[in-house]
């Protein structure tokens, strides 16, 4: 489980809760917006060490079969996936 | 039903045992003390089952009550004064999260100079946390409040922390006869907390979060209408308490004599028990004279007020407490009631007993007095350290 | 077992914060959570994590998780400790996400409160060596010579006067069941002090090195290589207390360039020469120390 996109966007006064306390992981708000460059990764290369997985500050890398994918509505292009690649099988790409 | 010699803080702690919290989180300080040592006496003898937490300061006292209701738990805590303003930061919090704490507050003078006696500057100058904020008169009403708060401060229309204030000395230390309901007839009146409003293990919720321009005013707009159904639950509880207990409370206000009175003195707290025995002594000489005692400050009892003195010449505010550079704040929190009501009659206001000063029944009914001429006057009474 | 990543838990309970990017703190906080699951209630209280995790309607956290006031992070984790007891739940984990200026300054008479009434309770510092989400200012874990906000560099003085403040042993000190300290750069260490944690019964603290790009002066992708330099330099060092004992888990072969370590960092840019080998001398004189009063195992 995680914290996911909900299409709701709590507005009115009927909306919005009577007390501070509200369901937990509700997002709203993507943070794809916020990158320069993306993290690509070369499946040929990924061994699946998991590393990149492991030091995400995000938790956007997740495994995928044997591999790793990347949940780019909320990647922020930090690079430190890049760094903790051995393998080199991160590249950064700019974004256009 | 037993009847005990009590002191207020006595009183107090026998109405939150019966209250039964889970959580209860004590720090020491004069003169609310005896307080939270019964209620560990009472943990220690096993009749009250709770969480004693041994907290090391004010601020981390009503912090744990919060962390104990934002869990569903029902939690106490207790504090005065420099306490008082030392979880400051606190207060609001609990209100703003919607935490149906309840805290006993015993009045007392607030620094420099030192002083450890009672005025109502403490919980005044924090009138505008957030909280409910009742006045006790004497032991009983401290214990039955005790007992009411959290049926008041739970309820999920109001779901707002509840602070019971008993003067310090004059009513936390002195002794009284006082019934104390069974814990039969306790646990009849109160139900269990329940609330929507915790984190919850079984359907996570984030809780005291932020919340922008956009939705912070919401919020507080809620609060605010929280506070204001405690009116309609105050006196819904009442009528519960009177019809298990015997015991009549009339709301927001106590109205004595008022009913024909030409001069009505509004004040709050311990100090009305004399004003009553002035207003019996002047009935007897023929005087037209009533006493209006403030129950509730927060939510505050403006259509109570109006109505009572609706056909008074004048009245007055008696208050330990002055907003400096200004004037009582009750007496401020008056006016503005009048003033909705179109009613101009002359209020005025004298401000008394503070740092634990004496006001004397002479004094009192020099006001009654001083009302004749009808005046408006903003007056310190007893000023000076001896005799004059 | 111990656990890695392949045995981490999938479950990402910190997701979707608005943290600057490359934040040391969110690694911390989502990585000890994954360890501790769902069945963990966090407590934040105003700092980074809180400011960049909760706004509504944008709620990051997956588990239950609540702000504390600044100062109350410990009182509060009590009494949702407490709270959950008296109602006979006992199976969660209350864990509190503290930063420096929350935790050594601030928080630490709530935080001393708990440890001596052992609640049981888990407090996780996560150390970025200033008040970052105020902007930078210098709190008492800021170390010698850096630049914030309100340590500024200049002729007369090079940043922070003072050294940083020695949490790990104030904690022990008061006889904790278990202390630890630890570095987002040596994720394994971290990942199985928190489990360990978990598995003790009354007060655990953990203290989490977590650099912050935007107050240190490093590139975004920096954060976890110098994580691990600070503890291969020998400016941090990896431990624990237990049972009234130190143990250092890790010793370096031989020290990394305290100046290398020191001058990739933006805060650290102005200091001389001199400034360095204090640095160097402080550190030498904690490693003696260490040698002296902690079993050391490798």
């Amino acid at each position: 489980m995680k914290p996911y996109l909900r299409e709701k966007i709590p507005e009115k006064l009927s909306e919005i809760p009577d007390t501070t306390a509200f369901e937990a992981g509700y997002l709203v708000t993507k943070n794809a917006g916020w990158r320069n460059f993306r993290p690509v990764i070369d499946s040929e290369k990924c061994i699946g060490c998991l590393q990149c997985y492991l030091y995400c500050p995000d938790g956007v890398i997740y495994k995928s079969g044997n591999k790793v994918s990347i949940d780019y509505d909320f990647c922020k292009g930090c690079g430190i996936c890049k760094r903790a690649c051995k393998r080199g099988a991160i590249r950064m790409e700019a974004e256009k | 039903m037993a009847q005990k010699f009590l002191s207020g803080n006595e009183a107090f702690a026998e109405g939150i045992r019966l209250a039964r919290p889970q959580v209860i989180s004590a720090y020491p300080i004069t003169p609310q003390t005896i307080v939270v040592e019964r209620l560990s006496e009472m943990v220690e003898e096993g009749s009250l089952k709770a969480e004693f937490i041994h907290v090391e300061s004010e601020h981390s006292a009503l912090s744990c009550a919060m962390g104990a209701s934002s869990v569903g738990a029902r939690a106490f805590t207790a504090t005065s004064s420099q306490g008082l303003l030392y979880m400051a930061e606190c207060l609001t919090y609990a209100s703003g999260g919607r935490f149906p704490i309840v805290m006993m507050n015993a009045n007392r003078s607030t620094a420099l100079p030192w002083n450890i006696y009672g005025d109502q500057r403490d919980s005044i100058s924090l009138l505008d946390s957030g909280w409910i904020q009742a006045y006790a008169v004497d032991a009983q009403e401290a214990l039955d409040l005790a007992l009411m708060s959290y049926h008041i401060a739970e309820n999920s229309l109001v779901s707002t922390p509840y602070m019971a204030n008993l003067d310090g000395f004059v009513l936390t230390h002195t002794y009284e006869v006082v019934d104390v309901p069974t814990q039969e007839q306790a646990d009849a009146f109160l139900p269990k907390f329940k609330t929507e409003n915790k984190l919850d293990l079984d359907n996570p919720r984030n809780l005291g979060f932020s919340a922008g321009p956009a939705h912070n005013i919401a919020f507080k707009y809620k609060e605010h209408i929280g506070l204001l159904n405690a009116k309609q639950v105050i006196h819904q509880v009442e009528q519960k308490f009177a019809e298990i207990f015997g015991r009549k409370y009339t709301g927001l206000t106590e109205n004595y004599q008022t009913e024909d009175a030409d001069y009505i003195l509004i004040t709050l707290g311990s100090i009305a028990g004399i004003v009553k025995e002035t207003v019996d002594k002047l009935r007897e000489n023929g005087e037209k004279v009533g006493l209006l005692r403030i129950r509730y400050l927060r939510p505050f009892p403006n259509e109570e007020i109006a109505l009572a003195v609706k056909n008074a010449r004048a009245i007055a505010v008696l208050e330990k407490d002055i907003s400096f550079g200004n004037e009582g704040t009750v007496y401020t929190n008056v006016n503005s009631s009048l003033q909705k009501s179109g009613n101009t009659l002359p209020c005025s206001n004298y401000i008394g007993g503070l740092g634990g000063k004496n006001i004397s029944a002479v004094e009192i009914e020099n006001i009654f007095d001083e009302l004749k001429k009808e005046e408006v006057k903003i007056e310190f009474i007893g000023i000076g350290g001896g005799e004059e | 077992m111990s656990i890695n990543a392949r045995t981490l838990n999938e479950d990402e309970l910190f997701y979707g914060h608005k943290a600057c990017a490359g934040c040391g703190g969110s690694l911390a906080v989502r990585i000890a959570l994954k360890v501790l699951g769902e069945r963990s209630i966090a407590v934040l209280p105003a700092g980074c994590m809180s400011a960049v995790g909760f706004n509504f309607p944008q709620l990051c956290f997956g588990n239950n998780a609540i702000i504390s006031t600044f100062a109350g992070t410990a009182s509060m984790l009590t009494g949702i400790e407490a709270g959950l007891r008296a109602q006979g739940i006992t199976d969660f984990q209350a864990v509190g996400f503290a930063g420096d200026g929350g935790t050594a300054d601030i928080g630490l008479q709530a935080l001393s409160g708990a440890i001596d009434r052992n609640d049981n309770i888990l407090y996780i510092c996560y150390d970025n060596e200033a008040y970052m989400n105020t902007g930078i200012q210098k709190s008492s874990l800021t170390p010698f010579g850096a630049r914030t906000t309100t340590t500024p560099a200049g002729k007369n003085i090079h940043g922070n006067i003072r050294p940083k403040k020695n949490m790990f042993e104030i904690v022990a000190a008061h006889d904790i069941p278990y202390a630890a300290t630890a570095s987002i750069g040596y994720m394994n260490d971290f990942i199985n002090k928190v489990e360990k944690a978990s598995r003790i019964f009354g007060t655990k603290y953990i203290h989490v090195i977590a650099p912050c790009p935007t107050g240190w002066g490093i590139n975004t992708d920096e954060t976890v290589e110098v994580a691990k330099e600070v503890v291969d330099c020998g400016l941090w060092y990896l431990a624990e207390y237990e049972n009234g004992q130190f143990t250092l888990n890790h010793q370096p072969k031989e020290f990394t360039s305290v100046s290398d370590y020191l001058k990739r960092q933006g805060r650290f840019k102005h200091l001389s020469d001199e400034d360095i080998q204090t640095i160097i001398t402080s550190r030498d004189a904690k490693w003696e120390a260490i040698h002296k009063n902690f079993k050391v195992v490798n």
